[in-house]
């Protein structure tokens, strides 16, 4: 029986990751932290607008557009195709990811204004539409496009190269991949600082914003195509699919929270670090996916912010009952009310 | 501001087509809007009233034809004109407060990238005041009841500070001290110059409430003072033969002869 759940060694789970491998396992939670904060301050927004579905469609939707990008630079530069390591294959990701989420969000757009289709329809007929095509261009053009699907679906922050450092003024600052996330972080938040108030209106409501001249279309079209920058930065640590809960879980959980935007983006930070943290030493444990331990963890604290949602619910019902009650019945037990 | 050319109606709606999925909804509406006036946009449920709303505020495209805010497209006269939408078409769960909703109304005067300052946070609390909510400005939106819902709606619109109201649905779903506070605060907007445009639904009342009505049953039936309205011929022919509207136009029509 103690074969299927490792025994829960504190040594090999809480001390050596913090002593032995601590470089390590510090860029990873690090890597993790980044990609759920960034990842949910965007998907906050998609939330508010009711769009959460547009993360799962975008982060499936840019496959094709890793693929194309990686052809076209593979025939442009024969032989020297590579994985994102280097900074030309990145900007053959960005681009390529670009590109898909531009013509995901025309192609949905069009789909349901220009006929009968459902929006919710379109972007499903789109999103899958395109991955099928991602699917088929990297089994096909597999000499070509060095993108293995199994590293886009389920990523692993555990294999993310942390070995090339970025450097400034030749002193080693911080692995690639975690300098790259970090700057997108820093870009997401300045951006939510730059255009809170277009962010805000055009979400609240759309009809107040257009009459103060914010077009609404224009901040879903940027929304868009910077969630897909975000999407790809997070793709080599969490995989297509686990994004989307990084997207959705921490604002969700903020949101049960907290009813004011300023303190719901602050509770998703908090959230993003007890994820990731809790998440390496759930895996190191478990001994299985960090991305995956991670995710659970967030999902974790969703239950639990759930649970006190729906406690605080029940008791604000029933501080209310007596109110209506005539004095002197306040604090009398009997006015618990039986269940039907 | 300028006085040399005569100013330009604050609403010009000409030849106006609009079709939901091919399917028409307005027909033809050709109207001017004089400045200064409170007016009733009245009609049968699925007329088309809050549709030429939304042209006008360019969230519906046209079929054909063209709308004009003080001799402008609305692209350039934006900044001149509010728009109070349904209570509905917004989520009410929203985590905003009560000052945040309002002080949306200023961000068409702010411009790229900065933040509300102090005088529009007087401004907003001003408006607050003067539908009776400032005690409310630190509340959640989502524990306001209908009628505080909609006075948060109309003190962003004051905020806003606009010369033109388009308004959908104001009086719908409030209670009465709401409504009476609302009429008050429009009349005090046009005797300072403001036009303002509500769609309505309650006929006896409209009657009462504004100076100019614009009957609409997908074509324009009628525009013109509210008196020269409200009679049985053009009611009718705006609500077909439906009979709890007729009793109700009857009873409307009657009330007239005893002001």
């Amino acid at each position: 029986m103690s074969s299927l759940v490792p025994d829960f060694d504190v040594q090999r789970v809480l001390v050596t990751p913090w002593t032995s491998d601590a470089t390590m396992n510090g860029w990873i939670v690090l890597m993790g932290f980044l990609v759920a904060t960034t990842c949910g301050w965007v998907g906050q927004y998609l939330l508010l607008r009711r769009m959460a579905l547009m993360g799962d469609a975008l982060s499936h939707s840019i496959l094709p557009g890793l693929a194309g990008a990686f052809l076209i630079a593979s025939f442009l530069n024969p032989g020297t195709a590579d994985g994102a390591g280097n900074a030309r294959g990145a900007t053959v990701m960005y681009l390529g990811a670009l590109a898909a989420a531009l013509v995901t969000t025309l192609l949905i757009h069009w789909l349901h204004t220009a006929s009968r289709v459902k929006q919710d329809a379109a972007i499903g007929i789109v999103f899958s539409g395109l991955f099928a095509l991602g699917v088929i261009l990297i089994t096909v053009f597999a000499d070509q496009v060095d993108l293995d699907a199994d590293c886009v679906l389920y990523g692993e922050i555990g294999t993310v190269g942390f070995t090339d450092y970025f450097q400034l003024s030749g002193r080693d600052v911080a692995p690639l991949p975690v300098a790259r996330m970090a700057i997108v972080a820093l870009l997401t938040f300045a951006w939510i600082q730059l255009f809170y108030k277009e962010l805000l209106v055009s979400s609240f409501d759309p009809g107040l914003a257009s009459s103060l001249g914010i077009r609404a279309n224009w901040v879903h079209g940027v929304l868009m195509l910077w969630l897909s920058v975000v999407i790809v930065s997070a793709f080599e640590s969490v995989g297509a699919i686990l994004v989307v809960a990084m997207l959705i879980v921490p604002g969700a959980t903020a949101s049960l929270l907290s009813t004011s935007l300023p303190r719901i983006f602050s509770l998703i930070v908090l959230h993003a670090a007890i994820s990731s943290l809790f998440g390496l030493h759930l895996a190191l444990w478990l001994d299985c996916s960090i991305a995956g331990a991670m995710v659970v963890t967030g999902c974790g604290l969703f239950v639990l912010a759930w649970l006190s949602h729906v406690i605080r619910v029940r008791r604000a019902r029933h501080a209310s009952l007596p109110q209506d009650a005539p004095p002197g019945t306040l604090a009398s037990p009997s006015v618990t009310p039986n269940p039907p | 501001m300028t006085p040399a050319p005569p100013p330009a109606p604050p609403l010009e709606i000409h030849d106006l087509t609009v079709a939901y999925d091919r399917r028409p909804v307005l027909w033809g509406i050709d109207v001017v809007v004089p400045a200064g006036k409170l007016v009733g946009i009245i009609g049968p449920n699925g007329a088309g009233k809050s549709t030429l709303i939304k042209v006008c505020m360019g969230l519906v495209p046209p079929a054909s034809g063209w709308v004009k805010l003080f001799g402008d497209p609305l692209e350039r006269a934006h900044r001149r004109v509010g728009y109070v939408p349904q209570r509905e078409s917004v989520d009410w769960d929203f985590p905003v407060n009560v000052m945040d909703v309002v002080l949306m109304g200023r961000y068409g005067k702010l411009g790229w990238f900065r933040r509300p300052r102090r005088e529009d946070r007087e401004a907003a609390r001003a408006s607050l005041d003067k539908v009776g909510m400032l005690p409310y400005a630190n509340r959640q939106i989502a524990n306001l009841s209908g009628g505080q819902q909609q006075r948060v709606f109309l003190a962003r619109a004051l905020a806003q500070d606009s010369d033109l109201y388009f308004m959908d649905e104001p009086f719908a779903g409030v209670d009465a001290a709401t409504e009476a506070a609302i009429i008050t605060l429009l009349h005090e907007l046009r005797d300072r110059g403001k036009t303002i445009l509500v769609v309505h639904h309650d006929l006896p009342t409209a009657r009462n409430y504004f100076d100019l009505l614009m009957l609409i049953n997908m074509r324009l039936v009628g525009f013109g003072p509210t008196d020269q309205m409200f009679t049985t011929e053009l009611l009718q022919k705006t609500y077909g033969g439906r009979l709890t509207i007729l009793s109700e136009v009857a009873e409307a029509v009657r009330e007239k002869g005893y002001p």
